[in-house]
C-alpha cells in the first residue's frame, strides 16, 4: 500500500458518511419540499469534505461552489415560486408502486454494496500523490488534462452552458398575449363586477390586537371574515375573538348611562 | 479503514436517490434525487482516480458538475413552466399524453 489511510482519515470519513446519509435520508423522508432541501445542502457539503479527504481540493470547493452555492439556492428560488406548501399528496396513482419503490430501492443498494465491497476488499489505493507532482498540484493537473486531453470535452461543455442558459431563458419566459389593462379599465370592471367596490375592512378593528390574524369586530360584535386575509383563513390560524371585550365594553357603557 | 468504503457509502446515496425518484411525488423533490444520485456517482470517481493513481476521475467528476448544473436549470425552468400552466408540481399531473 503506497498510501495509508490514517487515523484522522478515518474519523472524517465515518463522521461525514453518517452526516451525508442522514442528509440524503432526510432529503427523502421529510414531508415539506423546504425541509428536503435543507437536507440536501447537507449532504452537500459533507460530500465536499469527502472530496477534500479523498485528495481533491479542487473538485471540493467547486462542490461547495456549484452545488450548495449556486445549485441548492436556485432550488430553493424555485421552491419559493412554485409554493413552499406544495407538499407530496398521498395518493397512489399506481397501486403498490411506493411499496414497490421502496423495494426495488433497497435491493439495489444491497447488491451494488455487496457487489463492490466484496470486489474491492482487498484492493490497495495507489495513491494521488505521484499524478499531483508531475504538474506541481492538484489544480495544476487537472487544468493540465482539461486543457489538453479533455480540450474537446471542455469546448462542448462551454456550448453546453450557453444552450442551457439560452433554453432556461426561452422557457421561463412568458409573452404578453393582450395589451396591459388600463387604470380606467380595470376601475370600470370592478364596479361592474357588482362587488364592494372599496377596501375590505382592516383587521384588528375594534379588537383587542391589531395583527393581521385578528378579524375586526362589527357593530353588533362578530368578527368580520372578510378582515383576515384568506391565506390564514384557510390555514385555520385566525384568532378567535375574545369576548371578554365585548362584556367589558357593556359594562363600561352601564357606567356611563347611570 | 478501507478505501472501498468511499465506494460503498457512493453505492448508498444512489440507492437512497433512487427510492427518493421511485417515491416522491413533487417535481422538486424528484429532481434533488436525481441530484443525489449524480453526486453519489461523482464520489465514486473521485474515490477510483485516488485507487488508480490518475487525475482523469477527478476531470470526469468536474464534467459531470459541469453538466448537473446545466441540467438543473433546465429542469427547474420546465418545472415553472408546468406549474404556471397546471398549478400543481406534481409529477402525476402531467398525464395528457395518456389518453
Amino acid at each position: 500500500m503506497s498510501e495509508g489511510i490514517n487515523l484522522g482519515e478515518t474519523i472524517v470519513f465515518w463522521v461525514c458518511a453518517g452526516l451525508a446519509t442522514l442528509g440524503a435520508l432526510g432529503l427523502v423522508l421529510s414531508r415539506k419540499a423546504v425541509h428536503s432541501a435543507l437536507w440536501m445542502a447537507l449532504t452537500m457539503i459533507n460530500l465536499a469534505i469527502l472530496y477534500v479527504a479523498n485528495s481533491a481540493p479542487f473538485l471540493g470547493m467547486v462542490q461547495v461552489i456549484v452545488y450548495t452555492g449556486a445549485v441548492m439556492m436556485l432550488f430553493l428560488f424555485v421552491l419559493m415560486v412554485v409554493g413552499v406548501d406544495a407538499s407530496d399528496s398521498l395518493i397512489e396513482t399506481i397501486k403498490g408502486q411506493r411499496a414497490a419503490g421502496v423495494l426495488l430501492g433497497l435491493a439495489l443498494g444491497v447488491l451494488m454494496v455487496w457487489g463492490i465491497g466484496s470486489a474491492l476488499a482487498g484492493v490497495a489505493p495507489a495513491g494521488l500523490e505521484r499524478a499531483n507532482e508531475i504538474d506541481g498540484g492538484n489544480v495544476q493537473g487537472i487544468a493540465r488534462m482539461i486543457f489538453t486531453d479533455y480540450l474537446v470535452a471542455f469546448e462542448a461543455t462551454s456550448a453546453l452552458l450557453i444552450t442551457a442558459a439560452m433554453g432556461a431563458m426561452v422557457l421561463a419566459h412568458r409573452e404578453r398575449w393582450a395589451a396591459r389593462p388600463t387604470q380606467e379599465q380595470l376601475s370600470k370592471a370592478r364596479f361592474l363586477s357588482g362587488e364592494h367596490p372599496g377596501n375590505k375592512p382592516s383587521p384588528g378593528i375594534y379588537a383587542r390586537h391589531n395583527a393581521v390574524d385578528t378579524p375586526a369586530l362589527l357593530p353588533d360584535g362578530t368578527p368580520s371574515e372578510l378582515s383576515v386575509p384568506r391565506p390564514l383563513r384557510a390555514r385555520g390560524d385566525v384568532r378567535p375573538v375574545d369576548h371578554a371585550d365585548m362584556t367589558e365594553i357593556a359594562e363600561i357603557e352601564e357606567v356611563d348611562a347611570t | 479503514m478501507n478505501p472501498a468504503n468511499y465506494i460503498v457509502l457512493s453505492a448508498v446515496l444512489f440507492s437512497i436517490g433512487a427510492i427518493g425518484v421511485l417515491v416522491r411525488r413533487n417535481a422538486i423533490v424528484v429532481f434533488m434525487c436525481v441530484e443525489l444520485m449524480l453526486n453519489a456517482a461523482n464520489l465514486a470517481f473521485v474515490a477510483f482516480a485516488r485507487m488508480n493513481g490518475n487525475l482523469d476521475g477527478q476531470v470526469v467528476a468536474f464534467f459531470v458538475m459541469v453538466v448537473a448544473a446545466a441540467e438543473v436549470v433546465v429542469g427547474l425552468a420546465i418545472i415553472v413552466q408546468i406549474f404556471r400552466t397546471r398549478r400543481s408540481a406534481s409529477i402525476d399531473e402531467p398525464n395528457l399524453l395518456k389518453y
